[in-house]
């Protein structure tokens, strides 16, 4: 099927004009999403979806476009409308495409057959188990907000006039809840998931016990008064935190003066305690990848080693820019050009359980959920505050449920302040990955 | 885009399984997008996405299924899916006959931006780079982006309705860094209207650009947030993202009838204080949130859903209206053809009330003056939500004084609507917003006066 796609990509390369660099993006997927509501489907979604992107550079020109089809016709206007779009940038020496570095793309298990087989029915069959299961677990669960199964079977091919030749397929599939808990006039939610590569490593179960148990320890939640607290941050707290924390250290965010670690190379920005690695060849991480979005091979880029800054991000323009090489972390879809970023950032595990880490604490919150990290958090500033919710911790013991506070500091400082590193590593539906993580002196901000 | 009698015929097709409601959605949708970064006019995109989406609806269950390939052949495929995925037990032929319906929007487009050459686009950004760059030489860094977009819509459903509307879009941001002593801050503003390159007829690009890096500028100077609860004025115009995510997204009908909204059985009571009357108004005309039908072809309506405080309706697609017997209420929007519609806010806002903003902020002896909103979030089940404040300053003995860093503030819904207590004279739509829902992005806009909310917690870290 993905040979098509190269054929695809070679043809529209087979284009170029003399003194043109082209490059081609061509994807295409098959995606179903089932919702479920009071034992029933409540929809059904199940689609393919294509599309091309067309990068052209002259002369230290770029220009861009993309259609959501391969229609030959629409292939042609792709290419006429990128090839136009070139004399509108402004002349920047370091332009041009990715060109092969050597590395070998890695050969990654990402794709499974068994994904392409499995049952509509038997997927339906697994979203309401997942309610049911929810709807079961506690007599204070009153609903569910959502449960759904959904998966996705994509391929993509890249190739370029300058040499690159890269195609793959993966497959990844997901079940997701968010349950409501109520008791008198006072409902809380709680959500629990679990993905994998093929719906045999999914566990709707413990998605639903998670969800039920995250939403029910939550009732008769109170704000909290405001103090500096030491804080614990659950595994999706923290990966969260990571995903922003990528943005600081992307290649292209350096150059441009965006960065809070621009001039920290090699210096110790953090705790000792912190590793922070980008491996999108871990194939349990949800978006592990075999070659990034230009088509140079995906690899383990360690980026702060023992609290040390050790290298940003790169994809080939903020490389040749910044005078190194790319680190194969060029970001995209086929709708745009490549941008620089983590493909799946995570901390290397401690070595304390998280119900360690919170027998040492005499003081503090568990925070199992945040809000508005986009309106709260400033990556250029460093500046946080978000809304949070969770447990206090007394005595090391989790206490009573809170809500409606915020927690903030900067972005600095929370990885000054970190105290310990769980062991419970968790790969979530997202570019992070996460661990419980203990950080002191955090202002929560409530009644 | 496709022929009456090909859309009669794959409507045929979805209903013969035993569907109770079949519906086409095609769009046909050009982008077109430039950014300056750095100094450099980084790229210029053009994009086109066409296709259709195609849902049956059997019971309490609706199949979806989507198609790039308009043509005959591939709606029908693309509709057999759909109605196999609504898993329709009955049989028999089902013969629709479409309506040609017509959607008014009450004004025309000026100027199509598709036909504005792309070196004018160009120009503006450079033009915008050095107004912004021109304000200090602690403006660091500066980003503008121009976006425009056509988008045309056809839906036709098996109850015979048949429309087909045009939609156009345009965009413009200038984000700014400044670097100082206290290290970086940032500012931006951005407009957007659903009308062509009129735009830059109504809006001073320079200046917006200034704005933009004073914003930044200011920032520098800023002290940390206070942390704890204090009353909180917020500007005319500077988002009315508070009510969107106070109360908003509670009134979304999906969301109620599931029972995951704070706001359910209250129909008829007193939710806000009295004198707050919010509307969500999808007619507004040229508005960023400004529909003539929605995605489900049905006309634009201006919704009234609170008045003088008492809750009064809540918004409607077809499918839930459908259930209760009523009528939609216009609010039906999806991302594209490849998504299912739901219940989506259009531009929500709060109506002015009387009094002088000054006399608002000169009777608050502490608090902090939020001209800025940015984004926010809300659970709707516990009514919990949080916005941001990009720019905002102290209140100390009723005067405005110093800037505030940046940070979020938190309520809940039902508490914050009730403890608003003065309204100012001084109603303005605020910036172009993107408000996202189950992972799908839809242009809205929001209003507000000068407003005071008597106690909310602020997030920021000093003491």
């Amino acid at each position: 099927m993905s040979d098509e796609l190269l054929a695809i990509a070679d043809r529209v390369v087979a284009m170029a004009k003399p003194g043109e660099q082209v490059e081609a993006v061509v994807v295409r997927g098959t995606e179903t999403e089932i919702k479920v509501f009071g034992g029933d489907v409540e929809s059904l979604s199940s689609a393919q979806s294509q599309g091309v992107g067309i990068r052209i550079v002259v002369d230290g020109r770029q220009g861009f476009a993309y259609a959501g089809s391969l229609d030959e016709s629409a292939i042609a206007e792709t290419l006429a409308d990128a090839r136009d779009n070139v004399s509108f940038a402004t002349f920047d020496e370091f332009a041009g495409l990715a060109e092969p570095d050597g590395i070998s793309i890695p050969v990654l298990d990402l794709y499974r057959d068994s994904m392409v087989s499995f049952d509509t029915a038997d997927k339906i069959a697994m979203a309401i188990e997942l309610e049911r299961v929810v709807m079961a677990a506690d007599p204070r669960i009153s609903g569910i907000e959502s449960a759904e199964y959904a998966d996705s079977i994509s391929e993509a091919a890249i190739a370029s006039s300058t040499g690159i030749r890269t195609v793959g397929s993966e497959t990844s599939c997901y079940v997701a809840t968010y349950a409501m808990a109520t008791e008198g006039d006072d409902t809380q939610t709680g959500f629990g998931f679990s993905v994998g590569r093929e719906p045999s490593e999914l566990d709707p179960s413990r998605a639903a016990i998670d969800a039920a148990s995250r939403a029910t320890r939550m009732l008769g939640a109170v704000q909290p008064p405001s103090g500096r607290l030491t804080v614990v941050l659950d595994p999706w707290v923290t990966a969260q935190f990571l995903g922003i924390l990528g943005y600081t250290l992307d290649g292209d965010s350096v150059l441009k003066g965006r960065s809070l670690f621009a001039d920290r190379l090699g210096e110790s920005v953090g705790s000792s305690l912190l590793t922070l690695i980008d491996d999108p060849t871990d194939v349990r991480s949800f978006t592990a990848t075999d070659a990034d979005g230009e088509g140079l091979a995906a690899r383990r880029n360690v980026l702060i080693e023992n609290g040390m800054l050790q290298q940003f991000v790169h994809n080939a323009y903020s490389a040749r820019r910044a005078g190194t090489v790319s680190t194969g972390n060029a970001v995209r879809g086929f709708k745009s050009t490549p941008s620089v970023g983590c493909l799946s950032v995570s901390l290397v595990p401690g070595t304390s359980d998280p119900a360690a880490l919170i027998a040492g604490i005499d003081d503090g919150v568990l925070v199992q959920e945040v809000s508005g990290l986009h309106s709260g958090v400033n990556p250029v500033s460093g500046d946080f505050s978000t809304g949070a919710e969770g447990l206090r911790i007394r005595n090391g013991e989790l206490a009573e449920p809170v809500r409606e506070f915020t927690i903030a500091s900067t972005l600095q400082k929370m990885l000054r302040d970190v105290q310990a590193v769980g062991n419970d590593l968790e790969f979530l539906p997202m570019n992070a990955s996460g661990v419980s993580l203990v950080v002191a002196d955090l202002t929560v901000s409530g009644s | 885009m496709i022929e009456q009698s090909v859309l009669e015929e794959v409507l045929g097709v979805a209903m013969r399984t035993g569907g109770e409601f079949a519906e086409v959605f095609a769009e046909d949708r050009r982008n077109a997008s430039a950014v300056l970064d750095d100094g450099r006019v980084e790229e210029l995109t053009s994009g086109r996405d066409r296709g259709a989406g195609i849902r049956v609806v059997v019971g309490d269950t609706t199949g979806f299924a989507h198609t790039a390939d308009l043509s005959e052949a591939g709606l029908i495929a693309a509709a057999e899916a759909a109605a196999a995925a609504a898993r329709g037990g009955g049989g028999g032929a089902n013969v629709v006959a479409l309506t040609r319906g017509s959607a008014s929007r009450g004004y025309d487009i000026e100027t199509y931006p598709g036909d504005v050459p792309k070196a004018r686009k160009v120009e503006l950004l450079t033009r915008a780079d050095e107004a912004a760059r021109s304000v200090g030489d602690a403006i660091s860094q500066v980003s503008v982006s121009y976006g425009d977009n056509r988008r045309r819509i056809l839906v036709a459903n098996s109850d015979g309705l048949f429309v087909e509307d045009e939609t156009v879009r345009t965009f413009f941001a200038v984000s700014c860094v400044a670097t100082g002593d206290t290290g970086m801050q940032t500012g931006r503003e951005s407009v957007g209207h659903t009308i062509g390159f009129e735009l830059f007829d109504m809006y001073d690009i320079d200046q917006l650009a200034r704005n933009a890096a004073d914003r930044a500028l200011t920032k520098l100077a800023a002290r940390p947030a206070p942390s704890g609860q204090m009353p909180v004025v917020i500007g005319s115009g500077g988002g009315g993202v508070l009510f969107h995510e106070a109360c908003g997204h509670g009134l979304e009908a999906d969301l109620v009838s599931k029972g995951a909204s704070v706001f359910r059985g209250r129909v008829g009571q007193q939710v806000a204080s009295k004198g707050v009357t919010v509307v969500d108004d999808g007619t507004m005309v040229r508005e960023w949130g400004n529909i003539a039908v929605d995605d489900e072809g049905n006309p634009a309506q201006r919704n009234v859903l609170i008045e003088d405080g008492i809750l009064t309706d809540y918004m409607w697609d077809h499918l839930r209206a459908r259930k209760e017997g009523r009528r939609s209420s216009g609010n039906g929007r999806r991302q594209s053809y490849q998504n299912l519609p739901m219940v989506r806010m259009t531009n929500t806002y709060l109506l002015a009330g009387e009094e002088d903003p000054e006399s608002i902020i000169a009777s608050t002896p502490k608090g902090v003056y939020v001209k800025h909103l940015g984004g926010g979030q809300v659970n709707t089940a516990t009514g919990d939500f949080v916005f941001g404040m990009t720019e905002a300053y102290l209140i100390e003995d009723g005067k405005v004084t110093e800037p505030l860093r940046e940070g979020n503030l938190i309520g809940n819904g039902p508490e914050v609507l009730q403890r608003i207590d003065a309204l100012g004279n001084d109603f303005a739509m605020g910036p172009p917003g993107t408000c996202g829902k189950d992972g799908q992005g839809v242009p809205v806009g929001d209003g507000v006066p000068t407003l005071r909310v008597s106690s909310l917690t602020i997030g920021g870290t000093a003491a």
